[in-house]
């Protein structure tokens, strides 16, 4: 289906990631955000507090992180398309809710705008320090989806993008941000509300008495919703639980349910990654790199490239899942791997694992508050090249 | 590929963010150009020195910090020291010239250009216009974007009602800054 036109503001604006951000979570549907503002994230749901009465929809200020990430779970519920909107340390204290999201299968986007950490650190300085807290920072096993725009039109983009996915797969999904993509302006285009596709929730048709709230078949390993007080009798809950969503804790039950969760993500990983790849055939060196540093990179590379390097580069669209088996194939061909991050080293390990000792990887770590130089990718990029 | 980096510089209050924002949006929107507006965050966004970064391209932006801009617009002494060690040789400095002094403290090569931007904001009856004129003044004496993308810019940017006001210091500003050009 198209997006409803009273949330698209269709048109050419020159604005910036945040806001960016929000205009493609509205043009997607979203109409509910309890938010607990932090920067460099405010401006998102600042936005978003100041757009939605014109629009339809509820803004809430929640008294704290806790609140905000279980309370748009309960729109869900209530129906609604929802985002949480957070940056690094509100993220940590979102952590449980991350984990009840995916046992529940609540379709949410979730956007941190990254800064620097750790703890409060430097709230202006950008990073792309929670690469691996959104993978692995709830407690349990569970698997997310996570997007990395580097451009304001792609965080409109991508935030379209990240609500259909949470509706396809019915897992948490990301919208990995950082300080500089979320506060630099730029051309931005959205277009007519008929041109941007917005997958609706996967209502069910079946009757009450007939509904079950996570019956699966082997062929569609994701349920079908319904919303409270249809006059359906549902029960959802965090602990481990039957197709009717009352607890059944056994292990055979926890491994079905468990397998089934995960399974939805890992089996249809290759569905799901998005590497965008320039140059990679025939390269000896391959620059692996997202979110605004995958600009940055870019500019090495062609660089590099003007100096007679043989070099490709593999974007990360989307980080998680990983696209390992891509990462597999062109260790194939490719000698070394290099890998700059505004981390100290994080989806490196990553590329390590998936590589498997097939090619040298070098990481090109930053500890965040600005961008790499574009001469520290260049180097990185020359000596492996040697 | 053409790439020009800029650097406003001001206090708050004086426009520096929206004098940026309207350079970038006549390159992104009305000029056909890519553009990049990164702006100061922190204490400067509240009451003292603010400042701004317009990286403006043929090409796609990469790298999107200005770290050694090819031209300053300058509207306080502050902003004046802080960001002239920045500028690239043979860069060029346009500033309020009532409220930068350069003193003798220009790099040589550097092309330097005053505009009494507050004095003509005042005499246009509203002194808040002051970064309009200097945009004009930009414009002007640039040459780097056609005066209709910045006057779309200018319109697209101010509150309803002050267009007229707004337009007439953009073309004071510019106006000013063609003849300085020559």
């Amino acid at each position: 289906m198209h997006a409803d036109p009273k949330g698209v503001l269709t048109g050419v604006h020159f604005i910036d990631g945040d806001h960016a951000a929000c205009e493609g979570a509205l043009a997607a549907g979203c109409r509910f955000v309890a938010g607990y503002p932090i920067t460099p994230s405010t401006e998102i749901v600042e936005r978003f507090a100041h757009r939605i009465p014109k629009v339809g929809g509820v803004f809430i200020q929640m008294e704290d992180e806790l609140a905000a990430s279980i309370a748009i779970q309960g729109a869900v519920w209530g129906g609604q398309k929802v985002m949480n909107v957070t940056s690094g340390p509100g993220l940590s204290l979102m952590m449980e809710h991350l984990g009840y999201a995916f046992i529940t299968e609540t379709p949410c986007v979730w956007i941190d705008v990254q800064r620097c950490g750790p703890s409060t650190g430097m709230p202006t300085g950008p990073a792309q320090h929670d690469m691996m807290q959104v993978k692995w920072g709830s407690h349990g096993d569970f698997q997310i989806i996570a997007l990395c725009p580097n451009s304001p039109q792609e965080c409109f983009d991508f935030t379209i993008r990240a609500f259909n996915m949470a509706e396809t797969w019915r897992v948490p999904v990301f919208l990995m941000m950082d300080e500089v993509v979320g506060h630099m302006t730029e051309r931005v285009d959205i277009p007519e509300a008929s041109e941007i596709e917005v997958v609706e929730r996967k209502w069910t048709k079946k009757k009450p008495g007939e509904y079950k709230v996570y019956e699966t078949t082997p062929e569609d390993p994701v349920p079908e919703m319904v919303k409270a007080g249809d006059g359906y009798r549902i029960h959802v809950t965090g602990l481990t639980h039957n197709e009717k969503g009352y607890p059944d804790m056994t292990v055979p039950n926890q491994e079905r349910m468990l397998g089934r969760l995960i399974g939805k993500i890992t089996q249809n990983a290759h569905k799901l990654v998005d590497v965008r790849e320039d140059g990679v055939e025939g390269a000896d060196v391959v620059v692996v790199s997202y979110g605004i540093t995958s600009r940055v990179a870019m500019a090495a590379v062609e660089q590099a490239r003007a100096k007679g390097a043989k070099v490709g580069s593999a974007r990360l669209v989307i980080a998680w899942p990983f696209p390992a088996e891509r990462m597999k194939e062109i260790a194939r061909t490719a000698k070394v791997f290099v890998v700059p991050e505004m981390n100290m080293g994080q989806m490196v390990q990553e590329v390590e694992r998936a590589v498997a000792g097939a090619a040298k990887v070098v990481s090109v770590p930053h500890a965040g508050g600005s961008v790499h130089e574009v001469d520290t990718i260049l180097n990185a990029i020359m000596e492996a090249a040697r | 590929m053409a790439k020009t980096e800029i650097r406003v510089g001001g206090l708050g209050g004086q426009g520096v963010i929206l004098c940026g924002s309207i350079i970038g949006k006549a390159a992104a929107i009305h000029g056909g150009k890519h553009a990049t507006l990164i702006q100061a965050f922190g204490p400067e966004a509240r009451g003292s020195a603010c400042s701004a970064q317009v990286t403006v391209s043929d090409d796609v932006i990469g790298y999107p910090y200005v770290k050694n801009p090819d031209i300053l617009v300058l509207m306080s002494q502050d902003a004046f020291n802080q960001f002239i060690p920045q500028l690239k040789p043979g860069g060029m400095v346009l500033y309020e010239a009532e409220l930068v002094k350069p003193d003798g403290k220009l790099p040589e090569g550097v092309r330097a250009m005053g505009v009494p931007a507050t004095r003509f904001a005042e005499e246009l009856g509203r002194r808040l216009v002051l970064n309009i004129v200097m945009v004009g003044f930009f414009a002007g004496v640039t040459g780097l974007l056609p005066f209709e993308a910045v006057e779309k810019a200018v319109l697209d940017s101010v509150p309803r009602g002050t267009e007229e006001l707004n337009l007439k210091a953009l073309k004071k500003g510019y106006d000013f800054g063609r003849e300085q050009a020559v």
